[in-house]
């Protein structure tokens, strides 16, 4: 089943008096369950594109199916109960509250989603990236690698149908970024649809299918092995 | 996002800042402790002037002379007031049915002295009604009495306090002292009363025969060359016969004073109760006045939160971004930063209240010191007004910064700095 429909997307950014293609009629869809990575060179709208997937922001022009519904033209809110709902983010700088312990930290979505049970489901989330025994340790006390699987948790807790992830491993030494791959596989094998945006091709080698982008138009999609 | 969330997140906040938090409500306790301050002060005045007042007695009326060419109130006042009144004029009045008893009383500054003591204090020229009038207890020796006006004797009455400073240990009674150059026996001495009226203690007095006072102290002559009466006095036999006998002796006037129908009286009826509704304006007028000047503190105030706020969401966009990538609604950034300033303002004000009573007690107690018996009185009214006060600076100094916060566009708010 297709999860994701992208139908002739482009993003133009203003620049002054210069209109920039960030991407350009971009066509991607996506089935439940996958693992797919988006690679390209810097500039080359992968990082627009994940945005653009996560509804962080919205495209200029063109289609966007989520589970069979128009996303492109809902507004502020809807967008957010989206986020909150369907998709967890994890980025290359973690981006987590630095002043929060790393339980607060998994916790936050769950204040905006609402429901009971917020301390439990943190537990659980952070026991999945085996941090249990780290919950109430603030985010400078811990490596970046751990940082990561914080972050991973907190993309987890509201039990997203995607995860979408910017450069996940880039900050990260080869054993951290072993570690945060293997977890991303094993949410992959969970069932949860997983997308990495990166420039590492050996990153890229282990998800199943990769879209190569260059100047905001895909270049290239298929099975990680036909490269 | 519950309510009581964004609480939480708002007070973290402010914690983990706290001496900008502090500095910030700075401004915002000292203009509420102002306001509080001189509500709280103009409230004891009011209160004070209000009891002394009363203590004068609530059965009597003034009648007072009134220059009817001035315009407005102007012509009560002493400046303006014609010379109109007369002894003649206080012994009709006397006769009046439901009137026990009528003080005619002319008022000045003198100095007395005792060897080599001085004091300054207010004179009174009266007749022995005014002890009753004025509720004053003896504590030794005599008041004026009839004979004495009758054949204004050069006698004198002292105040507790103007004995004590000419005479110390010593027994008043019998004694000279001096006023003007003329020599007047004190024939008794006043007991403590307490209380003051725009600072001159009650207790710092002397009464001397009205008839002296005209003759040998001060003259003041009417038109027609008698001597005049600056007030008189009536002491009414009871609330329910105040009517009648104001308009009484308002015919007795008109009719004495030849004054024509149409024309304006040339004297005032004031009640105990009308004074003190008086004064309460005035003591009221000036210090809502004097608290409007010190709510510029407040709009001060206001502007330091709202920087404050601004800067803090500056330096918060990446955690606001976090948020938003997560699922916060514009409302619930809203709600966060508005909290906060809310909290900020009602924290300070709260402190403020408390800083501003603080205030008026030592400004009481200052005033009480130098002679000036004041007691601060905080209504429950001044605090509610307070904390709705600094409750609106917050919301409103903290709604601009709150929807720059609301508005930032998530990808750009998680990549800053």
């Amino acid at each position: 089943m297709e999860m994701i429909e992208l139908e002739n997307v482009t993003k133009i950014y203003r620049m002054g008096e210069v209109e920039v293609y960030a991407l350009n009629g971009v066509s991607v869809s996506i089935k439940q369950g996958e693992m797919l990575s988006i690679i390209g060179t810097s500039g080359s709208g992968k990082s627009t594109l994940l945005n653009v997937l996560g509804c962080l922001d919205r495209p200029t022009s063109g289609r966007y199916m989520l589970d069979g519904i128009d996303v492109s033209r809902l507004d502020d809110n809807k967008l957010a109960e989206l986020r909150s709902k369907k998709f967890g983010f994890v980025f290359q700088d973690f981006n987590l509250l630095t002043r929060a312990t790393a339980l607060a930290n998994v916790e936050l979505p769950l204040i905006y989603s609402g429901g009971r049970y917020k301390r439990v489901k943190a537990m659980e989330a952070l026991e999945r990236v085996g941090l249990g025994k780290r919950a109430k340790h603030k985010p400078t006390e811990l490596s970046g690698g751990e940082q990561q699987r914080v972050a991973i948790a907190r993309a987890l807790v509201n039990s997203p149908s995607l995860i979408l992830a910017d450069e996940p491993t880039g900050n990260l030494d080869s054993a951290s970024t072993k570690e945060i791959i293997s977890i991303f596989r094993q949410l992959h094998e969970d069932g949860i649809t997983v997308v990495i945006v990166t420039h590492e091709s050996d990153i890229a080698q282990q998800t199943q299918r990769i879209i190569r982008l260059h100047d905001g138009k895909v270049a290239s999609d298929g099975k990680a092995d036909s490269l | 996002m519950k309510f009581f969330e964004s609480l939480v997140i708002s007070i973290r906040s402010l914690f983990s800042n706290k001496l900008r938090s502090v500095l910030t409500m700075l401004g915002i306790i000292i203009g509420v402790g102002a306001v509080i301050a001189i509500m709280a002060g103009g409230r004891g005045m009011e209160n004070a002037v209000t009891s002394t007042l009363k203590d004068l007695g609530t059965d009597v009326l003034y009648v007072q002379p009134v220059n009817p060419d001035a315009p407005g109130a102007a012509g009560m006042s002493p400046g303006y007031a014609g010379a109109n009144l007369t002894l003649d004029d206080s012994k009709a009045i006397a006769r009046i049915p439901g009137v026990l008893g009528v003080a005619p009383t002319n008022e000045n500054f003198v100095e007395i002295t005792y060897g080599s003591e001085k004091i300054n204090s207010v004179i009174e020229g009266s007749t022995a009604e005014f002890q009753t009038m004025s509720n004053y207890e003896l504590a030794s020796g005599q008041f004026i009495t009839e004979r004495h006006v009758a054949s204004r004797d050069n006698v004198v009455v002292l105040g507790s306090k103007t004995a004590e400073t000419l005479f110390g240990d010593e027994d008043p009674v019998g004694q000279r002292v001096k006023i003007k150059d003329k020599r007047f026996t004190v024939v008794g001495v006043l007991a403590t009363k307490g209380g003051s009226m725009f600072g001159f203690s009650m207790d710092e007095v002397v009464v001397v025969p009205i008839t002296t006072y005209q003759a040998r102290l001060f003259t003041q002559r009417t038109p027609s060359g008698q001597d005049a009466v600056q007030s008189i006095g009536v002491l009414v036999a009871g609330p329910e016969q105040m009517d009648d006998v104001r308009a009484d002796i308002e015919t007795t006037l008109i009719k004495r004073h030849r004054i024509d129908e149409g024309d304006k009286n040339d004297f005032a009826i004031v009640s105990m109760d009308q004074m003190i509704g008086v004064f309460s304006q005035i003591t009221g007028v000036v210090s809502i006045f004097l608290a409007a000047i010190a709510s510029i503190g407040l709009l001060v105030a206001s502007i330091g939160i709202m920087n404050i706020m601004l800067v803090s969401v500056t330096e918060r966009t990446r955690e606001i971004g976090i948020r938003k990538a997560v699922g916060a609604k514009r409302r619930d950034i809203l709600l966060q930063f508005l909290i906060e300033a809310a909290a900020l303002s009602l924290v300070g004000g709260a402190a403020g209240i408390v800083f501003g009573w603080l205030l008026s007690l030592a400004i009481s107690f200052i005033a009480t010191f130098a002679g000036f018996p004041l007691e601060a009185t905080l209504s429950p009214v001044h605090v509610i007004i307070a904390v709705g006060v600094s409750l609106v600076i917050g919301l409103v100094s903290g709604i601009y910064p709150a929807m720059r916060a609301a508005r930032l566009n998530p990808i750009d708010a998680l990549h800053y700095g």
